[in-house]
């Protein structure tokens, strides 16, 4: 990746839930902080979020859950992420997660997990160094 | 006193002095800013037109609130363990948590619905989740609320029908269903058809209620997940009658008397963290509601211009850092409720910002209420705060600035217009992003997240695992393969007929539930006929 070339991020609602106050707040503060940000709206399967990421380039996806569902979903884009020789691809993860899956989310490959009350900073610097 | 702590004590302020929702507050009330206030025209006594103060004399000295705590997860038979557990400690009503594949009318097996199973929510497919749900449970006795919004007409059908196998008919049922589907297109986004279709599900299902269930509340209009989603308070109160006026017009157009169905309307709202602000957005609801009953739908009955409303405390305030704090977030929200007038209330439990709560963290959210109406003294008097300088005026204004939106939605051709063009989803957006930016600035700050941040030790939750996944789809399964296959195509069939033309849904509706068709099979008949609704993902 050369300097000049500005990080790309899928931000992606998996699942069936339609919570998206969260995903659109991350998606514009990534944008505000330089990012280019691409949103793939509400109900995204697995699959159609690692299409989404291959199509644009993406460096990083983050993934907007807070149903409880996020164990499964990881599971299934890190399998598709591998499938598709997109190892290099960073998932990072923010939600309702409970502390106690946060190991194992770490063990699937997941590079960053964010919890209620994370501040934007936090998530911008963090989306920027798995990137880097 | 250390030295930290003493400056912690007086700090010099320069946060500005702003509600929640970013309302400049001045220093001092006094009379002359509730000049031409007219305590009969714009107050009126506690069940008095145009019930600013109350819609009963008595308030709470009559009955206290209905204190209604939602409910649901894993499988039907968890959650009706939990309903049990919940009546027998003094809850007066249950409300119940749908899972996301049953909100969204999908069926466990729909590969949307992989990791979502019994998680949000009890998993309910088909009639038979519902008998299991409500086994041992008398519906002629309890008041069932249901957050349902898309697929609302087949979860009263599966209601009317246990009442049935109870041998209680549809008449003697009580509860409500939310079947409010604007706000899902706006705020909490669990839509599944386009508006106009899901429009027209929402007033064929209130004219059914009308005509067969009298003690039905048939629409529970919700500012709720509006809140949650980021508006302001003034956006909640706005958006919510708007809509609310939205589903009388639609009723009154399609031919029914108003005050045949207003009676039966109710509301729902969020109650957040900025006490005077909140009670002030509940007197007004009030007085907008029942000025906009008589004077813009001509409503003769007085109880079509009564607001009655049900209350839930601000998930979206609670924290995950330091739990135990949310107890005293959610005390306060509630006495802001019980202070603004609810008729019911549900107070979060302590640990949802980590999870579904456990049942001990459930019984302080109602022994929070208990306390609230057993100990504080303030069910004594009806609108204890009625006639306050600050109350009044920051009633009047939250009013203007709902009235200001409503002006906005009806020059866009009303609601159902205003969410095609996008207007109070960006309204919503922008007030949660600039909400986000207050709290990184730390104009606002949130105890234990941005400031008096602590150290502390995890503490333990509720965990749902894949378990209920796993049996909800052999139960589906052996379902399908037990049923009279013939009676359900039929009635998916005839579903798809009605849908297609402009008979009452209801019907259909009730014959494909009774031969045990699915909820996800009932939703794939009408997606068919309807399409599916996608927003524009714009940030």
């Amino acid at each position: 990746m050369t300097n000049d070339r500005k990080i790309r991020v899928v931000v992606a609602k998996p699942g069936l839930d339609g919570h998206d106050r969260g995903a659109k707040v991350v998606a514009r503060a990534l944008r505000d902080a330089g990012m280019e940000v691409i949103y793939t709206g509400l109900r995204q399967s697995p699959e159609q979020i690692v299409a989404a990421a291959a199509q644009e380039d993406a460096d990083v996806i983050g993934l907007s859950i807070l149903s409880g569902a996020h164990l499964p979903i990881c599971e299934r884009i890190v399998a598709l992420l591998k499938d598709k020789q997109m190892a290099d691809v960073k998932l990072v993860v923010g939600g309702i997660i409970p502390a106690q899956d946060i190991p194992e989310l770490q063990k699937l490959g997941v590079a960053g997990v964010f919890l209620p009350g994370a501040s934007l900073q936090d998530i911008v610097d963090q989306v920027r160094a798995v990137a880097a | 006193m250390s030295k930290a702590l003493e400056e912690k004590a007086a700090p010099p302020r320069t946060r500005p002095f702003t509600t929640i929702s970013g309302r400049e507050i001045r220093p001092l009330y006094r009379p002359e800013d509730v000049q031409g206030l007219d305590y009969a025209r714009d107050l009126g006594d506690p069940g008095q037109y145009p019930y600013t103060r109350g819609v009963h004399p008595t308030m709470y000295r009559g009955k206290v609130w209905t204190m209604r705590q939602f409910a649901g997860f894993g499988s039907a038979e968890q959650t009706n363990q939990r309903f049990k557990y919940l009546l027998a400690n003094g809850g007066h009503g249950l409300s119940v948590a749908f899972d996301l594949p049953t909100l969204m009318g999908r069926d466990p097996d729909h590969p949307l619905s992989l990791g979502e199973v019994g998680k949000c929510g009890v998993a309910v497919t088909s009639l038979a989740d519902m008998e299991t749900l409500f086994d041992g449970i008398p519906l002629g006795e309890v008041s069932t609320s249901m957050t349902i919004n898309s697929p609302a007409a087949m979860l009263v059908a599966f209601y009317i029908l246990v009442g049935e196998k109870q041998g209680v008919p549809q008449a003697q049922l009580s509860g409500t269903v939310q079947a409010d589907i604007l706000k899902e297109f706006i705020a909490q986004k669990e839509y599944i058809f386009p508006p106009r279709p899901s429009m027209r599900l929402i007033v064929d299902m209130i004219r059914y209620c009308t005509d067969h269930m009298p003690k039905w509340n048939s629409i529970s209009i919700s500012g709720y997940h509006i809140r949650e989603a980021g508006s302001t308070a003034a956006q909640e109160l706005a958006f919510t009658l708007r809509d609310g006026i939205e589903y009388v017009q639609w009723c009154v157009d399609a031919g029914m008397d108003v005050d045949s169905f207003a009676p039966r309307l109710s509301f729902f709202f969020n109650s957040h963290s900025d006490f005077f602000e909140e009670i002030a957005k509940f007197r007004a609801a009030r007085r907008i509601w029942a000025r906009t009953m008589k004077e813009r739908f001509g409503a003769k009955n007085t109880r079509s211009m009564m607001l009655r409303f049900h209350t839930q405390t601000a998930g979206v305030s609670l924290t995950a850092q330091q739990p135990y704090n949310n107890v005293a977030r959610t005390a306060l929200q509630a006495l802001a409720a019980v202070l603004g007038g609810t008729q019911s209330l549900h107070t979060n439990s302590l640990d949802e910002a980590l999870a579904l709560p456990t049942e001990e963290a459930v019984t302080i959210a109602l022994r929070t209420q208990q306390i609230v109406a057993e100990e504080t003294g303030v069910i004594n008097a009806a609108d204890p705060l009625g006639g306050s300088w600050f109350l009044e005026k920051l009633t009047n204004e939250i009013e203007a600035d709902a009235l200001e939106y409503f002006r906005k939605i009806d020059a866009m051709g009303g609601m159902v217009a205003a969410v095609e063009k996008g207007f109070p989803q960006r309204e919503i957006q922008e007030a949660s992003f600039q909400f986000q930016k207050a709290v990184e600035r730390k104009d606002k700050v949130i105890v234990g997240v941005n400031d008096y941040v602590m150290e502390e030790k995890p503490m333990p939750i509720l965990y749902i695992d894949e378990t209920t996944a796993r049996e909800q789809t052999a139960r589906v399964e052996a379902l399908r393969a037990t049923r009279d296959q013939e009676r359900v195509r039929k009635a998916l069939a005839e579903l798809q007929q009605v849908a297609r033309g402009t008979g009452n849904l209801m019907y259909p509706i009730l014959e494909a539930s009774r031969a045990y068709a699915t909820i996800g099979e009932m939703c794939d008949a009408l997606r068919e006929v309807w399409g599916e609704y996608e927003e524009a993902p714009v940030f």
